[in-house]
C-alpha cells in the first residue's frame, strides 16, 4: 500500500466517529423510544395470541372475504422490502457515486421489512400452530408440501430474498466492521473483532471482497424481482375477477420498488435528522431518490391506468362489478390511493424545489407510503368482496384486534431498526471514504462545484 | 371399482323450502353459527339456497338456486392448497382432509362459487345438543375448511356393505342427507359411470346447466333449467 495511508487512517478515525454517532452510548431518550416501541410491539404480540385462542373470529374476516388486511399487509410490507437491497445493488452495479451513503441503510430496511412481512402470511392462517406443513420435512405421511400453490412459490421465493438480503447486508458491512474494530473500545472492539472476519483491507482482500459484490448485486436483483412478482401471483394465478391478470407480475414489481423507494427517503431522513448526518446525507442523496420516485409514479400510473383501460373497455360483467365497486363502497379509499400515488406526487415530483428539499420530499413519500397501502388493500379486498355470484357479496372492516397487530408490525419494524442501528455502522464507511477520496471542491465561475477523480474504481465494478 | 359421483338439481321442482339445508346440519356436525355471526357473514352451512327475483313487484316470481360444492373435476381450490388439504379422492370428489389443513384460506378464495365455510371459532354444542353429533365424521376445530362432500361417510358406508356382500352398488342406493330429505324431489344423486341409472338418463335433459360454466371447472353438479312459471 501506499505512503498516504498515515493520513487516511486518521481521516479514517474521525470519519468513522461521525458517521456512527448512532453507537454511542444509549441516552436517556433512547431507552424511552426503544421502551415504547417494545411496549407496542408486545401489545400488537398479546393481539395475535389472543386471537390465536379465540380463533380468526375476532377479525372482521368473513364470507367471502377470507383475505383483509393481514395479507394487504403482508404485499405491503413485501412491497417496502424492494427498494432496499436492489435499489443498492442496482447502484452498486451502475456506479451511481452518490449511493454510498444509502447502501447501509437501505440494505438494513429490506432485511427487517421483509422479517416484518414474512410474519403476516403465519399470523392469518387459521391454526397458526401447524404452519409447520408447509414447510418440507420427512414426516409419517410421507406428503410433500404441494408445488402446485403459489403460497409455496412464495415461501420459497421469500426465504431465498431474506437469507440473501442478509447476506447482502452483512458482506457489505464486512470492511466497516474492520474499520470499527480498529477504532472501537471495549466490549464493541470484541464483537466487531468476531464479526469482521479478520477483514485487515489488504489489496487481495479488497479485489475478493469487490468481485464478490458484484455477483452478489446481479444475483440478487433476479431474486428482488422473482419475489415480488410471485407475491404479484398470488393472486393472479386465482380464478378471481380482478385478479386474474396478467399484468400483476410487473405491476407489483413495480409498484413495490415505488412504495419501496418512498420508504428509504422516509428512513434517509430520519437517520439524517436524529444522528445529524447532513454533511453525508445531502440534497444530491434526496434530489436522486426524488428522481427516482417520480420516475416510479409515472410507472405505477401507466400500469394502474392500462390495467383500469382493458376492464372498462371490455367491461366483462364479473370484473366490472370489481371495479364499480371502487366507484362506490370502496371510493374514499380509491381516490386516497390515486391522489396519494400519483395526482399529487408526480407534479410535485418534477419540481426541482420539491425534490431537493427534505420535508416536502419526506410529506410525498409519506403520501406514497399511505397510497400504497390503499393499492393492496384495494387489490386484495374488493375482488373479493365482488365474487362471481352477487348473493354472496359482503364487505369487510378491519377489527380492533386486525390494527393492533398491525400496529404492532410497524413497531417491531422500528425497534428492530433501531437496536440495529445502535449496534452496527448505520453508515458504509468505506463506501464514503472511498468517494471521499475521490471527490474534490473545484470554484467554476462563480460556483463551487464538487468533482471526482474519477468515476468508478474499475476493479470488479465492470466485471 | 371407480365411480362419478354426480347431483342433478331441478330447479323447476325446487320450492325453497330448505329441508335441505336442516339435513344438511344435522348430518355433517356442522354448527349454528347465531345471529351475530350470520349477519358477519360467517354462515357455516355447507349448502345455501339462494334466493332471486324475476320480474318486477306485480308480477315478481322468487327463483330458488340451491348450491351445494360443485365437486368440479377440475377444481380451482386443489391446487392452491398449500399441504394437500382438498384433494382429488378416487371418486373424483374433491375431498377434505381436516386434520392436514392450516387454513390459508386460499382454497376458499379460488372456488368460484364461494361454497367453502371457514370455522372463524371453536363452535360449541349445549346439552343436549351434542348427543346428536354423528360419530361418523370429526367435529372441525376452529381455523379449519370445511365444505360440502356429498356426504362422503354415506358413500364409504354403502360401498363397505356392497363389497361385503360382494355386489355391485345399486342405482340410488347411496342418498345424501339433502336429497334424501327434499319433499319436492328436486335433487338426484347418482353414479355417472353407471349407464343405465337415473342420473344418466336425467342429464340428457336438454334444460340442464352447470352453474358459471365458461370457467371450465367442470362440475359435477348440474342444474335443470326452470321452465315454469310461479306456482308451477
Amino acid at each position: 500500500m501506499s505512503g498516504g495511508d498515515h493520513l487516511a487512517r486518521t481521516d479514517q478515525a474521525a470519519l468513522y466517529h461521525e458517521l456512527t454517532r448512532s453507537n454511542l452510548p444509549a441516552t436517556r431518550r433512547w431507552f424511552l423510544v426503544t421502551g415504547l416501541l417494545a411496549l407496542v410491539a408486545l401489545w400488537g404480540a398479546g393481539c395475535f395470541i389472543y386471537m390465536m385462542k379465540t380463533g380468526m373470529g375476532v377479525t372482521g374476516l368473513n364470507r367471502p372475504v377470507f383475505w383483509g388486511s393481514f395479507i394487504s399487509s403482508f404485499v405491503f410490507w413485501i412491497g417496502l422490502s424492494h427498494s432496499g437491497t436492489l435499489i443498492s445493488a442496482i447502484l452498486r452495479l451502475t456506479n451511481a457515486t452518490w449511493r454510498a451513503p444509502i447502501l447501509r441503510g437501505a440494505e438494513a430496511m429490506t432485511a427487517f421489512t421483509l422479517m416484518v412481512g414474512g410474519l403476516f402470511p403465519l399470523i392469518h392462517i387459521g391454526r397458526n400452530w401447524r404452519f409447520y406443513y408447509m414447510i418440507p420435512y420427512p414426516n409419517s405421511r410421507q406428503l410433500w408440501p404441494n408445488l402446485r400453490s403459489p403460497l409455496m412459490w412464495d415461501a420459497v421465493a421469500i426465504n431465498t430474498y431474506l437469507l440473501g438480503s442478509l447476506t447482502f447486508l452483512y458482506f457489505g458491512m464486512i470492511p466497516d466492521l474492520a474499520i470499527a474494530r480498529d477504532h472501537a473500545t471495549g466490549w464493541r472492539k470484541k464483537f466487531y473483532a468476531v464479526l469482521a472476519l479478520g477483514f485487515r483491507g489488504s489489496h487481495g482482500e479488497w479485489r475478493r471482497y469487490h468481485v464478490a459484490s458484484t455477483i452478489f448485486a446481479i444475483l440478487i436483483i433476479p431474486v428482488a424481482v422473482s419475489v415480488h412478482s410471485i407475491v404479484g401471483w398470488d393472486f393472479a394465478m386465482a380464478k378471481v375477477p380482478g385478479w386474474h391478470s396478467t399484468i400483476f407480475a410487473p405491476y407489483f414489481v413495480t409498484g413495490a420498488i415505488f412504495s419501496g423507494i418512498a420508504g428509504v427517503v422516509l428512513v434517509m431522513a430520519t437517520l439524517r435528522k436524529v444522528y445529524s448526518l447532513e454533511r453525508v446525507l445531502t440534497t444530491v442523496q434526496f434530489e436522486n431518490l426524488g428522481k427516482l420516485l417520480c420516475m416510479m409514479s409515472l410507472l405505477w400510473g401507466y400500469f394502474y391506468f392500462a390495467e383500469f383501460l382493458t376492464v372498462w373497455y371490455n367491461r366483462n360483467p364479473e370484473e366490472w362489478e370489481v371495479f364499480r365497486s371502487y366507484g362506490g363502497h370502496y371510493l374514499p379509499l380509491w381516490l386516497s390511493m390515486v391522489v396519494c400515488n400519483f395526482v399529487v406526487p408526480f407534479p410535485l415530483l418534477c419540481m426541482r424545489r420539491v425534490r431537493r428539499s427534505v420535508p416536502a420530499l419526506c410529506l410525498v413519500s409519506l403520501l406514497v407510503v399511505a397510497g400504497m397501502y390503499a393499492e393492496r388493500f384495494l387489490i386484495v379486498v374488493p375482488s373479493l368482496a365482488r365474487r362471481n355470484i352477487p348473493f354472496i357479496w359482503h364487505n369487510y372492516f378491519p377489527s380492533w384486534v386486525e390494527f393492533s397487530v398491525l400496529a404492532g408490525a410497524l413497531a417491531m419494524f422500528l425497534l428492530l431498526y433501531t437496536v440495529f442501528a445502535k449496534l452496527f455502522p448505520i453508515m458504509a464507511v468505506s463506501d464514503i471514504q472511498e468517494r471521499l477520496f475521490q471527490a474534490t471542491d473545484r470554484t467554476m465561475g462563480g460556483a463551487t462545484v464538487e468533482t471526482l477523480a474519477r468515476e468508478g474504481s474499475g476493479e470488479g465494478g465492470h466485471g | 371399482m371407480n365411480h362419478k359421483w354426480a347431483m342433478a338439481i331441478d330447479l323447476d321442482r325446487c320450492t325453497g323450502c330448505g329441508a335441505c339445508v336442516t339435513a344438511c346440519v344435522a348430518e355433517n356436525n356442522i354448527p349454528v353459527a347465531g345471529e351475530a355471526e350470520v349477519e358477519k357473514g360467517r354462515l357455516m352451512q355447507w349448502l345455501r339456497v339462494e334466493r332471486y327475483w324475476d320480474g318486477e313487484y306485480p308480477e315478481a316470481n322468487a327463483v330458488y338456486l340451491p348450491v351445494p360444492c360443485m365437486q368440479c373435476e377440475r377444481a380451482p381450490c386443489e391446487t392452491v392448497c398449500p399441504v394437500y388439504a382438498t384433494y382429488h379422492n378416487e371418486d373424483g370428489l374433491n375431498a377434505m382432509v381436516y386434520n392436514r389443513c392450516v387454513g390459508t384460506r386460499y382454497c376458499a378464495n379460488n372456488c368460484p362459487y364461494s361454497v367453502r365455510v371457514f370455522n372463524f371459532r371453536d363452535h360449541t354444542w349445549e346439552k343436549p345438543l351434542d348427543e346428536q353429533l354423528s360419530p361418523d365424521l370429526s367435529v372441525r376445530s376452529r381455523g379449519v375448511m370445511e365444505k360440502c362432500t356429498f356426504c362422503i361417510q354415506r358413500i364409504r358406508r354403502v360401498k363397505e356393505t356392497a363389497a361385503a356382500e360382494g355386489r355391485a352398488i345399486r342405482d340410488g342406493e347411496v342418498v345424501p342427507a339433502c336429497v334424501q330429505t327434499c319433499p319436492p324431489g328436486a335433487l338426484l344423486f347418482g353414479d355417472l359411470d353407471d349407464p343405465h341409472s337415473e342420473i344418466t338418463r336425467k342429464l340428457k335433459d336438454p334444460r340442464r346447466f352447470r352453474l358459471l360454466e365458461h370457467l371450465g371447472t367442470e362440475p359435477r353438479v348440474v342444474y335443470l333449467k326452470r321452465q315454469k312459471g310461479a306456482g308451477l
